[in-house]
């Protein structure tokens, strides 16, 4: 751990944050909400790569955990009027609770099993919302109606400063002796158990906390937008996003997976004038990536260094 | 050592038994293993000795009977709860963390089962230096694995089953994929383990490899113990050597000179395959004429399969292999298998949840109708009992049913040379009766050319016209089966 202050990592990452915070003195209101966004995916990239880099497990419904927190913090301060911080805090547990419950019997099953329970989670939830629109606005969407700030400086800086701390916590808690564990139930399910490791028990614990940093995530994300809809937090399409973002930032790296989130929010909107073409450009360079650098944009700067 | 600790077993298993659906892989195992004892459990491939390996550490979960460590029954516990009590396994296959040194590969092993343990205490780092110097890694452990030669791979492993100080140690084929230097080296280690005071429990293929180490060996055979004893008894064992090289060899073979060919039809010339760092092949050299039964015997872990795989076009690999005077190298598996080069492999390969039927027209689904139900109805000729199977799904069938149709399918494709790898795995001898009249038949009736790879010599001299040895990577022997008792036989257990 000492040595991760010393590497070249800790520094390019140092100098980002440094740089990003900098921007709203000469940057305009719109990118700052640009890239408040990508932030916000940046931390459920990073959430779901301590899932899929470590345990080894392929969660294909990262907006069931960001929907559940997303909603509840929504709905709590729709219906009852808390305050947001309240609905933030209770939407995290409520993701933590739901990501348990559906992580302990998923975790029994094997292979693809688990990720299609995990996909199939996000259809009964998208299901559930549409069914109960009383509660939950359907498909047009929960109006929220408190927000964070109206100040896009500070929103900037929220997003920021909440994804540097997500950053620094699954980082390090990837590079502890948990996340060595988790590795290694990952890579060798068989072996790690014969060393003496409980894979369940390591393979939940890290379920929670992505559970819980996605929950939080996605319960942010809501009063920064001032609404949720199915399409901003629930849809496959952006789980399937979220995945892109880890996988294209480096598997393992988690660091590598919020790069990638801001990398995919920010391309795309780059690329908006281009129209219907934007998600398609973006698309194939992400493919190009998966398919020619599997180790993604840091995953093969790190495994070069680990080479030499 | 005291009288109490030599005395009394540190591990009993009494009755151990381990059934996969209908196959029955360990049968009413029993073994006694004491502190400062090295114990070998042996057996030919698919004699069960793996599973009952796994069943004691808790990997597989045995089906019924007691393993007993220190007076407590811990059959039927989770491996991460056993490992706990103070087992450590060492694996034949590893996947260390790439991107860790050698030192934090050999911490994981050390770290407590707890979800609190956020930074690793000194303590830790102290003891898996003094682990690392323990098994020969003092100087590379600020390496990362894929920097290592394979043996500093193999330690490694040793390093991570014996960081807990366990007083029993499992490990699963010692030295597979080591040079002879390094066996010396590895026997070395296991033996200081002994003499440490732990229980060492060694799973082989062979009693030859072992013999040097052990104390005392069980050999097993369709998941039930031949004999115990010491190593030299065990080798001179009646029903041990029968398994192995079987009782007396009758050949018929025809001699090389009978075969018209000039150019031998297949001929594989100096190759040589690794896998990693591993050696698998090293210049071998063999060749098969038009019409020839050849049968490669070698113990498991030779080479054998690596040398049909390479043949099949699955491998990458030095030298050539040609074919009808065409060079092999760069047609894909699809088109070799085509070309009438068609291999059985040792696992079947079946596809379980289809019928028998459905396994078979798959194999002739390059065949024209009529063909197929001319090539179908010449193979239920050769195997009845798939006629009367037909409906059924493979993975139902018996394992000498399953045998019949994997061979079955492969002659489905019409093949010019046959590639049988160890047709006999784990089946019982009355099914191995079954299988070598079917092969002779087709010697009898058919111009095809089979290449067999075999580790059971009754099974595999009778029909050859000639024999390869291959031992540890390379061909050691080649001649006609009636020599091979006089002159390869000896060496050979």
């Amino acid at each position: 751990m000492a040595d991760f202050f010393k590497s070249r990592l800790f520094f390019v990452a140092l100098g980002i944050v440094i740089v990003a915070s900098t921007l709203p003195l000469y940057v305009s209101g719109y990118i700052l909400g640009l890239l408040t966004v990508a932030y916000y995916f940046g931390v459920f990239a990073m959430s779901w790569d301590l899932l899929f880099g470590f345990a080894g497990e392929v969660n294909f419904g990262p907006t069931f955990l960001i929907g559940v927190g997303a909603y509840t913090a929504g709905i709590l301060n729709n219906q009852y009027g808390w305050s947001v911080y309240l609905c933030i805090v209770l939407g995290a547990m409520a993701s933590v609770v739901a990501g348990f419950v559906l992580a302990l019997p998923a975790l029994r099953v094997r292979g693809p099993y688990f990720g299609l329970t995990t996909l199939v989670a996000v259809l009964m939830l998208q299901n559930f919302i549409v069914v109960f629109a009383d509660l939950t606005g359907g498909e047009i969407g929960l109006t929220i109606p408190d927000v964070i700030s109206i100040d896009a400086g500070v929103n900037y800086w929220i997003a920021l400063g909440f994804m540097t701390i997500s950053g620094i916590i699954l980082y390090g808690l990837s590079q502890s002796p948990i996340g060595l564990v988790l590795q290694a139930s990952g890579q060798d399910p068989v072996q790690a158990g014969a060393l003496g490791f409980n894979i369940v028990k390591h393979k939940l614990a890290a379920f929670i906390v992505s559970a819980f940093f996605s929950g939080l995530s996605g319960a942010l994300l809501v009063f920064y937008f001032g609404t949720a809809s199915v399409g901003t937090v629930v849809d496959i399409a952006v789980g399937v996003q979220v995945i892109v973002a880890a996988v294209l930032g480096g598997r393992r790296t988690v660091l590598g997976a919020a790069l990638g989130a801001i990398f995919l929010i920010v391309a795309g909107e780059f690329l908006r004038p281009t129209g219907e073409l934007a998600t398609f450009i973006v698309s194939t360079v992400a493919l190009l990536v998966i398919l020619f650098f599997p180790d993604g944009f840091l995953g093969a700067a790190l495994s070069r260094e680990a080479r030499s | 050592m005291d009288a109490t600790t030599t005395n009394a077993p540190v591990l009993e298993v009494r009755g151990l038994v381990k059934r996969f659906g209908g196959l029955t892989a360990v049968k009413n195992l029993s073994l006694d293993l004491r502190a400062g004892e090295i114990f070998g459990l042996i057996g030919p491939n698919g004699s069960g000795k793996s599973t009952a390996m796994k069943a004691i550490m808790g990997i597989e979960r045995p089906t019924a009977g007691e393993v007993i460590f220190q007076g407590e029954n811990i059959a039927g516990l989770p491996a991460h709860k056993i490992a706990r009590k103070g087992f450590g396994m060492v694996f034949q296959h590893s996947r260390p963390l790439n991107r860790q040194t050698v030192l934090e590969n050999i911490m994981v092993a050390l770290l407590p089962d707890s979800l609190f343990m956020l930074f690793a205490d000194k303590a830790l780092t102290e003891r898996a230096k003094w682990i690392a110097n323990r098994v020969g890694l003092g100087a590379v452990t600020d390496r990362r694995p894929p920097t290592l030669p394979f043996a500093d791979l193999r330690r490694l492993e040793l390093a991570k089953a014996i960081a807990r100080d366990p007083k029993v140690v499992l490990v699963d084929e010692p030295f597979a994929g080591l040079t002879l230097a390094e066996v010396g080296t590895f026997s070395e280690l296991i033996r200081s383990f002994r003499d440490e005071g732990r229980a060492v429990l060694l799973v082989d293929h062979n009693v030859k490899s072992v013999a040097a180490l052990v104390d005392r060996v069980l050999a097993m055979y369709l998941g039930e113990e031949i004999v115990t004893g010491r190593a030299d008894e065990v080798m001179r064992n009646e029903t041990v050597r029968r398994v192995y090289l079987g009782g007396a060899i009758e050949t018929s073979a025809r001699p090389e000179t009978n075969f018209k060919d000039k150019v031998p039809l297949l001929q594989v010339e100096n190759v040589s395959v690794f896998y990693g760092k591993a050696q698998a092949l090293e210049n071998v050299s063999i060749h098969v004429h038009q019409g020839e039964f050849v049968s490669v015997v070698g113990l498991n872990g030779a080479g054998k399969t690596t040398l049909f795989n390479t043949i099949s076009g699955f491998l990458p690999y030095s030298g050539d292999i040609v074919r009808d005077g065409e060079k092999l190298r760069g047609t894909s598996p699809a088109r070799i298998a085509r070309s009438g080069i068609v291999q059985c492999p040792e696992s079947r390969e079946l596809f379980g949840e289809m019928s028998v039927r459905e396994n078979l027209d798959l194999g002739g689904q390059h065949l024209t109708d009529e063909a197929r139900e001319k090539q179908l109805a010449w193979l239920f000729e050769l195997f009845p009992i798939l006629k009367e199977r037909q409906g059924q799904l493979a993975q139902t069938l018996s394992g000498g049913e399953q045998q019949m149709l994997a061979i079955g399918r492969a002659l489905m494709m019409q093949p010019k040379i046959l590639i049988l790898d160890e047709p006999t795995l784990g089946l019982a001898p009355v099914i191995l009766e079954l299988l070598s009249k079917a092969l002779e038949k087709m010697r009898q009736t058919t111009p095809i050319t089979v290449l067999l790879g075999e580790q059971n010599v009754t099974f595999a001299l009778p029909h050859a016209d000639r024999v390869y040895v291959l031992e540890h990577a390379r061909i050691v022997w080649e001649g006609d089966p009636g020599r091979f008792a006089a002159e390869a036989g000896e060496g050979y257990l």
